[in-house]
């Protein structure tokens, strides 16, 4: 730019910006404007790390007392008593997976079958039905286990991973219909129009055409509902209690009684004064975010493909 | 949809079509069509079952605390003592600390998210890696040039992981390292200042600030994801206007693309102040469990979700109706905040789209 003035100048052609002075248009932080701006920049760089220490303080610290306790041992074992030593969470792990097994079975079909309605339909009814869906996601928790006591451990008479399971499918039901409908929307137009064009009949454009198409978007709904489901705490500890033995006792499954899961066990044995049970309740933590990460990280990495399609 | 008519009258046996008619096309058979039916009526039913189970969640818990509200009455909620052994219930201390504590986190969560919502949405990143290089002389190659992006992707990633840990390992991080950190700091406070009312306790364990600051960590998510979103879809004419016109980063953000994306960030703060209210186990874990109304951010509280927790084990049958009733509280507060924010990001999308 300078070279460029200098040369004109000799070659006589007069500067048309000669006696401007271009120093005010200059980015500088003596100007109240620019030194706002540059300080709010600072402030929100700040606000931002500020944010991310508690965030990640909370993976390293996992990852430190978790890991320090976590062993074989530890996954297999029953719960210790007070003042044992050793023990593990073994059936709780179990009592996690087999309560949300028992969720999927209840809330998969009944959402995918939602979904499909609400897919392909824009009335009045289905417009309630989507509302609905979002009242159920923004529904606390604990209320999900105050219905599961009232509906089935005050009508069956006592605790179960039943009620439990129930409770659990309440909460992931949602995330499914909600996502479902977003992948079997997803699927291009001209493919069902093709399926119905040939002749083939709702059903059949459904189970043939949208649905296999639309299976990763809706599988990642399903385990985004899982990563959920797997950690809610409040509606187990009064639907599925707790307990110090294995689910599958004298070869069959007790889901009649009250059953262990990781989330009761963290929160249990984190208020217990003994220093066994807590690093027991950090190990416990450690796997349980670590199956919620993959989870989820499961349900991105089906949700990637989709986008691939 | 209506498919099968057309399809069903399809004129088989015209001669035209006579001479493969059944073996490379034919109607659907009797059977195709019933379960086409048959299905087609599962889904209607199974939408309808959706909202019979709201419905049916409503009326189980009312129904349940029915009794309650007939013994008890309006008096259960600004009845301020809570005593099993002389029969008084009274959950006003319950519902004031619901709010406090999600009133507090929701202010210091909104404003540390929405901070970093600006900070992933603005190009603060590919700002501060674009000076760095330029200090240090080097020249954009196309591996610099989508690093920021790049991390800015990974950020916000990682930070929509991190809502994905359960409340229940918030609640042990809370217990065993915030408390230890931030106790001898609360005491000093209430040992220099003690004549403020926030401050007019000291800490001796679980409190309202610990839960308060557990709580801002857990909304912090949802806050910079639905913020992010509303910031992201800003339209860029807007914004590239305003730089266009000469205004600094802050100006063009203060006027432009803030008040353009603000109905979806409120939106999002109002949802998270419903999560924050129904959130249980964080705070059943570091709010004290101590009914009691008080200012002091460092004295115990309680609230309703952890009333509901910490009680329903052990809750005999006239318990339990006095507790569902409780339940029915939290149920209106969180249904009339969740309601609302989900009608204002309906209004913000309606407005995005125009």
């Amino acid at each position: 730019m300078a070279t460029n003035v200098v040369e004109r100048n000799l070659a006589g052609v007069e500067d048309p910006f000669a006696g401007v002075d271009f120093s005010h248009l200059e980015r500088s932080l003596r100007r109240p404007r620019t030194l706002i701006d540059a300080l709010l920049n600072l402030a929100t760089a700040a606000l931002t790390m500020l944010a991310l220490v508690p965030l990640f303080s909370v993976v390293v610290m996992l990852l430190w007392r978790g890991g320090k306790r976590l062993s074989i041992a530890a996954l297999t074992s029953l719960p210790p008593g007070p003042l044992e030593a050793g023990g593990g969470f073994g059936n709780a792990i179990v009592g996690t997976t087999v309560m949300v097994a028992v969720a999927i079975l209840f809330s998969v079909p009944f959402g995918i079958l939602t979904a499909v309605y609400l897919a392909q339909s824009n009335n009045k009814v289905a417009e309630v039905v989507r509302f609905c869906a979002k009242l159920l996601t923004g529904f606390p928790s604990i209320l999900a286990g105050v219905f599961a006591y009232g509906a089935v451990v005050l009508a069956t008479g006592g605790f179960s991973s039943l009620a439990g399971a129930v409770a659990l499918s309440v909460l992931m039901l949602p995330t499914v219909i909600l996502t479902s409908e977003d992948a079997i929307r997803m699927v291009p137009s001209r493919m069902k129009e093709a399926a119905i064009g040939m002749g083939a009949t709702t059903a059949q454009t459904v189970w043939m055409v949208l649905l296999p198409t639309a299976i990763p978007g809706i599988l990642t709904g399903v385990m985004l509902a899982v990563a959920r489901a797997a950690g809610e705490t409040a509606p187990l500890i009064f639907t599925a209690l707790f307990s110090n033995y294995w689910l599958w006792q004298h070869g069959q499954m007790k889901l009649m009684q009250p059953t262990a899961s990781l989330a009761v066990l963290i929160y249990n044995f984190a208020g217990m004064p003994f220093k066994n049970q807590v690093e027991l309740a950090w190990a416990a933590a450690l796997v349980l975010v670590l199956m919620v990460l993959c989870a989820n990280l499961a349900g991105q990495a089906l949700s990637a493909r989709q986008v691939q399609r | 949809m209506s498919s099968a008519a057309p399809v069903a009258e399809f004129p088989t046996s015209s001669p035209l079509f006579d001479a493969r008619a059944g073996e490379v096309t034919q109607a659907p058979s009797r059977g195709q069509r019933i379960f086409d039916a048959v299905f087609r009526k599962t889904c209607h039913t199974f939408a309808w079952l959706t909202i019979l189970l709201v419905g049916f969640i409503v009326a189980r818990i009312t129904a349940a605390a029915i009794p309650a509200i007939h013994t008890l009455g309006l008096g259960f909620v600004t009845g301020r003592v809570w005593d099993a052994n002389a029969g008084t219930y009274g959950i006003l201390a319950q519902i004031w600390g619901t709010i406090y504590t999600s009133v507090l986190a929701l202010m210091l969560g909104s404003i540390f998210g929405v901070a970093a919502a600006i900070f992933l949405s603005e190009g603060f990143l590919s700002a501060a890696v674009f000076g760095a290089l330029k200090k240090f002389n080097l020249h954009l190659k196309p591996v610099t040039l989508r690093l920021p992006d790049q991390l800015e992707r990974l950020l916000k990633e990682l930070i929509e992981l991190l809502a994905a840990i359960p409340s229940v390992v918030y609640g042990l991080w809370g217990i065993f390292v915030v408390i230890p950190l931030i106790r001898p700091w609360c005491n000093w406070l209430h040992a220099q200042m003690g004549w403020v009312p926030f401050f007019s306790t000291d800490l001796s364990g679980p409190g309202v600030l610990p839960a308060v600051l557990v709580l801002a960590i857990m909304i912090l998510p949802t806050v910079t994801a639905i913020s992010r979103d509303a910031l992201v879809s800003v339209p860029p004419k807007i914004r590239m206007a305003a730089y266009g016109l000469g205004a600094t980063r802050w100006e063009s953000l203060f006027a432009v693309i803030l008040p353009a994306a603000s109905r979806g960030i409120f939106g999002g703060i109002v949802l998270a102040f419903g999560r924050a209210l129904g959130e249980t186990m964080a705070l059943a874990m570091l709010v004290g469990n101590s009914n009691q109304i008080k200012l002091s951010l460092f004295s115990p509280a309680n609230t309703l979700a952890a009333l509901l927790a910490n009680n329903f084990p052990e809750a005999g049958p006239k318990e339990v109706g006095i507790l569902m009733y409780a339940a029915l509280v939290l149920l209106a507060i969180t249904l009339v905040v969740n309601v609302a924010g989900a009608f204002i990001l309906h209004r913000a999308a309606l407005m995005q789209s125009e």
